[in-house]
């Protein structure tokens, strides 16, 4: 890294003073439900997102309130919370899918690495390249398994030749672990595979372009237990290399497969944490009712 | 700041998608914005051609609206009305009124000589003068033997000159209006002799083969009977099989074939229906060619599909809960659908039959085989006498090479398209107008 | 006359149902309890009977009335003209008409054809004098009878909506009656002709004039109704109609749904849609009038001949009338796509173009296709357009810059003036006609099976 760009992180941090985030965030125990302070330590040592008073409004509604938190680089993190609370909403603004959105207004500040996201001088294009996503319901484009995964490298022209696309797209396909089912059938159309097979196809897709956050929104819900078994086992695996954001409704998969868990409730982020920390000992009231099924 | 990385590519690809991107950016964007651009230009030009045709046939067709009319003094004389000098009706109406018109145009120009240059002038008015003064004469006997300035139509040629659309360079021989002519009418206009006036005869009269003196009136009435058997055919059996097929029609082969030939019978092509108007109205059934009725029956086939797609459309759009209600109350399904249903989808259904309306008042082609293309003079007044319709007659003139013809031809073009307006206007105000009720 | 009549029977019904609803108030003796149905039924029921039977009557005896009349002047006129053959026949019945009528008649008319002129009035007043009598008397009777039976115990509902039933069933027949017309009236017309014009002849031949087979003696042997020019030029100008309709069409639909801001598409789709709905004898006088003369001049200034009614012309003028259709209907199909391919494509990083040409576009392909396929059927139908813009000359030329004749034109000049039925010239129109319903019909059967397949795919 340049000198310059050393200065430019030290100028950044200094203007992302968590001071910047009005509410300090505190560590006891929260035994009030009007408490909406963000519980627990919400930054990490090498953080690869950084947000900062992030708010998001549809038109009046305001759908996310004011939440800080970081994401590690190359940890998996999950986000629950009652329906309606505002996950989707968060993961969306880290890789700009709410600009589909007209009537989506975000404030606040979202960094990837030391990159400002809503900063004019990032293009959308090369942050979603950087920020993948998997949605919940699977949607493969109705082209053939083999375009489908080729689809990303091709438009952002990551390859030259059509050997290089060959390799790329098995690479892809052999790390979502859906090689095996497909090797014989590349040709075949992407939507005559099951609910499973398209998941996984459809995180190869992602992770084809080789991006560094992976946004995964409930990609499990569609799924039966054991293609939803299949896919936390690839989540486990594609840590190594990418940092993973993924919205559950299952408290079984969040303990399964993330490091730490954040919890919202109507657009606040009550608690963030260690995962095991927030399963067995929630510190914010609304937490641990969510937890204990008390709640929604 | 960071190189962009040239290694080679490795099994797992460079791990610099940042890079990688930003390389194709100005590219992809590029291109993107030149999709736009297609785009915009796409729309741009259908909303041209819209604008293009309509400053097109209002700019040639609003000179129509007015008519050159000259001012003769007009001796009304007794001895050319009413030689006998008893008031005779049968005399008066055939009286010789051209002598009066051509005595009028020499006093105008009492210098004019020879036959030739005599015929000329007559010529500046129309053969129509004659009729406005024994018009004249006979609605008011005490003209005669009077004396009055009297505003004349004037011949086409005159017409056509005086909008600016004779060129006066064209070699005499070139132009409708000859050398003498022309003097003639720059005196006229520099003693105001010469006067643009609302052209009533354009509303009022039939087809002419002399432009000055043709019009509209027998297209419209032909429109308005044609359009009237239409409607009566089409809307009571539109709206029934509408709701036959939504309210009663058990599901079975018979009724999907009823809708398979809905369907298809709303994609044939007009002129197809004319073939069957021809071959079963005319010659098999032996009505009248040229006639309204024949004109509606084929018409109402067309617009049947219309009204029967768009009526199912609205019944459907009738909440279940209001027929479960009127169930309830112990109607019978008749009753049901006559006093719940059906007023609630009228709006719909009326909205529909409007829009088919208007375009069958658009429609020609079949007409054309049905013999509603002859040259009628007389204004219709029954389902049975020969007629035109206003698209045809618009047809018809179109092919005529005269200036005025082309400028008749746009006005009525207007006139079509101000009903069209109206129509599809009115359909929409019905449609906002009871837009989801319940 | 006959319409006075009809208004007369209309209020005769109306009367008809008061009288009956007063008629079954009596029976019931005021309490209406007492009825099977309520009032308004014995009503509907008196004045279906006062109304129907006397329209059916109305309606077959103004049907075969002229003809009766017809054949009745003819059986009674001299035998030198009844022997006559009967297209001369033809001639002098005509001329009978116009005479009864009082228009002009070329000669004077000879004193046989005034007593058939007077034997024809007078038929005519027998005939509409006994219409009035028949159809009142079954009016008047009609009531009478309902009077007769309207009791307390009379299924009056059920008797009026039965016939309101026949009447819901029997109109939902008209569209197949209609198909059936059509297909009985081109096949039968078709078949007379290919008796005198080998199918084959017409279907393969290359040379198209059929004016030439007018003369009696060179009927049908002529070799002139090769209907291939008449195919290639109406190809020829459709497919420039769509090479116009399809990138404008599909572009605009597009950027209507892709782009647009909602403000913008609420004023461009309507205002787009105004093409839609311009009658197609104003796009043949755009055309014939302005966009043909355009493309001359601007040919010759190149240096290049073109026809005064080229095929370029007529098809670019058809091309614009087809934009909406086409648009509407991409419009359609690309909505139906999913929101979820999009995402699934803006989260890769794409462009919205890259979205629109590789996502977009092949998912909607089958939809578009079909709905390609029903603007091309609606170009090779178009009538006014070609009459009025493209030629008469049957050129066998991909030149759009010549003139070139199609399908419908040939059949409105075979069919408009005068004509004889049954001549090959007037058989051949209906022939072509067979050839467009069926290709129409096709295409557009393929079509909806296809854009069907395609909404099933997501739904
Ligand atoms: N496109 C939109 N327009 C308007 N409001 C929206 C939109 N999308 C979401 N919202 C609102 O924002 C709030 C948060 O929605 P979001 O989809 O983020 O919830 P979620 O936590 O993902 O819920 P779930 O678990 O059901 O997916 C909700 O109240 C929702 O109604
Ligand atoms: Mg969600």
């Amino acid at each position: 890294m340049s000198t310059t760009a050393i200065e430019t992180k030290v100028a950044l941090d200094q203007a992302l003073d968590l001071n910047t985030a009005p509410r300090k965030q505190s560590s006891v125990e929260v035994t009030d439900y009007d408490n909406r302070q963000t519980v627990g330590k919400i930054t990490v040592d090498n953080p690869k997102m950084t947000c900062r008073g992030v708010n998001v409004y549809y038109g009046e509604k305001h759908a996310i309130k004011n939440v800080g938190l970081d994401i590690g680089a190359n940890e998996v993190i999950a986000f629950i919370g009652p329906s309606g609370c505002g996950k989707s909403t968060f993961l969306r603004c880290l890789n700009r899918m709410n600009d589909t959105i007209p009537i989506c207004r975000v404030t606040g500040q979202l960094r990837l690495d030391h990159d400002d996201i809503y900063d004019k001088s990032i293009d959308v294009v090369q942050l979603r390249a950087r920020v993948g996503m998997v949605f919940q319901k699977p949607n493969p484009f109705p082209k053939s398994i083999y375009e489908n995964v080729a689809y990303g490298p091709r438009i952002h022209g990551m390859v030259n030749t059509k050997a290089e696309l060959d390799d790329l797209v098995r690479e892809s396909l052999e790390r979502a672990g859906l090689i095996k089912e497909v090797e014989k059938r590349m040709d075949e159309p992407g939507t005559s595979l099951s609910g499973g097979q398209q998941q996984r196809l459809c995180i190869a897709r992602a992770i084809a372009v080789n991006p560094e956050v992976i946004l995964m929104d409930e990609p499990c819900s569609a799924l039966d237990p054991i293609a939803t078994a299949k896919i936390e086992e690839l989540i486990d695996e594609l840590r190594e290399n990418y940092t993973i954001i993924i919205v559950t409704h299952s408290m079984q998969q969040a303990a399964r497969v993330s490091q730490r868990t954040a919890y919202f409730h109507l657009g606040d982020l009550i608690e963030v944490g260690e995962t095991d920390q927030i399963f067995t000992n929630p510190k914010h009231k609304l937490t641990e009712d969510y937890i204990t099924g008390r709640f929604g | 700041m960071n190189k962009p990385t040239a290694s080679p590519p490795t099994k797992i690809p460079s791990r610099d998608i940042k890079t990688i991107v930003n390389a194709g950016l100005a590219r992809r964007h590029a291109a993107e914005r030149r999709f736009r651009w297609y785009g915009l230009i796409a729309i741009t030009l259908g909303l041209t051609f819209v604008v293009l045709m309509f400053a097109n046939i209002i700019g040639k067709g609003y000179p129509a609206f007015w008519q050159t009319y000259i001012q003769v003094p007009v001796t009304f004389d007794a001895a050319v009305i009413d030689p006998q000098g008893n008031r005779d009706p049968q005399a008066i109406e055939t009286a010789d009124y051209a002598a009066l018109v051509r005595a009028g145009m020499r006093q105008l120009f009492p210098n004019v000589q020879g036959r030739l240059e005599l015929r000329a002038l007559y010529g500046l008015v129309s053969s129509d003068a004659a009729h406005e003064l024994q018009d004249r004469v006979l609605q008011n006997p005490a003209l005669i033997g009077a004396s009055q300035e009297v505003w004349l139509l004037a011949s086409a040629s005159v017409d056509t000159l005086v909008k600016g659309n004779i060129d006066r360079a064209l070699d005499e021989s070139e132009r409708p209006i000859k050398d003498n002519q022309l003097e003639w009418v720059d005196k006229l206009q520099a003693a105001g002799k010469i006067e643009k006036q609302f052209n009533t005869i354009l509303f009022t009269s039939g087809d002419s083969r002399e432009p000055e003196q043709a019009g509209i009136r027998g297209a419209l009435m032909g429109s308005f009977f044609t359009l009237l058997v239409t409607f009566l055919l089409s809307f009571p059996i539109g709206v029934a099989t509408a709701v036959y097929l939504e309210e009663f029609a058990p599901k079975n082969r018979w009724t999907d074939l009823i809708e398979v030939n809905i369907n298809n019978l709303a994609a044939v092509p007009s002129i197809v229906f004319g073939l069957l108007g021809l071959a079963v109205f005319i010659n098999f059934f032996g009505l009248p060619r040229s006639a309204p009725l024949v004109g509606g029956l084929v018409l109402s086939l067309m617009t049947l599909p219309v009204i029967i797609i768009a009526g199912r459309a609205a019944l459907t759009s009738v909440p279940p809960s209001i027929r479960e209600a009127a169930l309830g109350m112990g109607a019978s399904k008749l009753q049901m659908v006559g006093h719940h249903v059906l007023p609630l989808a009228m709006p719909g259904m009326l909205t529909g039959s409007i829009i088919g309306m208007a375009r069958a008042l658009g429609e020609s082609a079949p007409l054309l085989m049905i013999g509603m293309v002859a040259f009628i003079v007389d204004v219709p007044k029954g389902f049975m006498d020969p007629s035109t319709v206003l698209p045809v007659q618009i047809y018809l003139w179109s092919d005529l090479p005269e200036r005025a013809f082309v400028e008749r031809t746009s006005a009525a073009i207007m006139v079509l398209l101000a009903f069209m307006i109206l129509m599809n206007g009115l359909a929409i105000l019905l449609r906002k107008r009871f837009e989801r009720r319940w | 006359m006959q319409s006075f009549l009809l208004l007369t029977l209309l209020l005769l019904s109306i009367g008809g149902y008061y009288m009956g609803r007063k008629r079954a108030f009596a029976v019931a003796g005021g309490h209406i309890r007492n009825l099977h149905s309520l009032p308004s039924f014995y009503g509907s029921y008196t004045a279906l009977w006062c109304g129907l039977p006397a329209l059916i009557v109305f309606a077959l005896w103004a049907t075969l009335q002229p003809s009766v009349i017809i054949d009745l002047v003819v059986a009674g006129m001299p035998p030198e003209l009844r022997n006559l053959p009967p297209d001369r026949l033809n001639l002098i019945v005509n001329d009978l008409k116009n005479l009864v009528g009082g228009n002009i008649v070329s000669s004077t008319p000879d004193p046989a054809m005034l007593e058939a002129a007077n034997h024809y009035r007078n038929l005519r007043v027998i005939g509409n004098a006994s219409l009035w009598v028949v159809v009142m008397t079954l009016a008047i009777g009609g009531i009478a009878h309902a009077w007769r039976t309207i009791s307390p115990t009379l299924r009056a509902r059920n008797r009026v909506e039965k016939i309101v039933n026949l009447f819901l069933i029997f109109s939902s027949t008209v569209a197949i009656f209609t198909t059936l017309g059509i297909v009985l009236s081109v096949v039968f017309e078709s078949i007379l002709f290919f008796r005198q014009v080998p199918i084959t002849e017409f279907l393969f031949g290359l040379h198209w004039s059929p004016q030439t087979a007018l003369r009696a003696d060179q009927v049908g042997s002529s070799g002139a109704f090769g209907a291939v020019p008449l195919f290639a030029g109406t190809l020829l100008i459709s497919g420039i109609a769509m090479l116009v309709a399809v990138p404008i069409g599909l572009m605009s639909a597009l950027y209507l749904s892709e782009y647009a801001t909602p403000k913008f598409r609420a004023v461009a789709k309507p205002a787009l849609e105004i093409l839609a709905g311009i009658p197609t004898v104003v796009y043949g006088f755009f055309a014939a009038l302005t966009v043909a003369p355009l493309i001359r001049e601007l040919g010759a200034a190149l240096g290049l001949h073109v026809a005064s009614e080229s095929a370029l012309a007529a098809g670019l003028v058809m091309g614009i009338m087809i934009i909406p259709f086409v648009s509407s209907l991409s419009d359609d199909v690309i909505n139906a796509v999913p929101q979820a391919m999009r995402d699934g494509s803006y989260a890769l990083g794409a462009t919205k173009s890259e979205t629109i040409t590789r996502v977009l576009l092949p998912a909607a392909l089958p939809g578009i296709v079909g709905s390609i396929l029903l603007a091309v059927s609606r170009a090779i139908g178009e009538t006014m357009i070609v009459v009025m813009a493209a030629g008469l000359s049957a050129n066998l030329t991909a030149n759009p810059l010549a003139a070139v004749t199609t399908v419908t034109v040939q059949i409105v000049t075979l069919l408009t003036g005068d004509q004889e039925f049954d001549s090959p010239k007037t058989l051949a129109a209906f022939a072509l006609g067979l050839v467009l319903f069926v290709v129409t019909l096709i295409l557009n059967i393929i079509a909806l099976r296809v854009v069907r397949k395609y909404r099933e795919q997501y739904e």
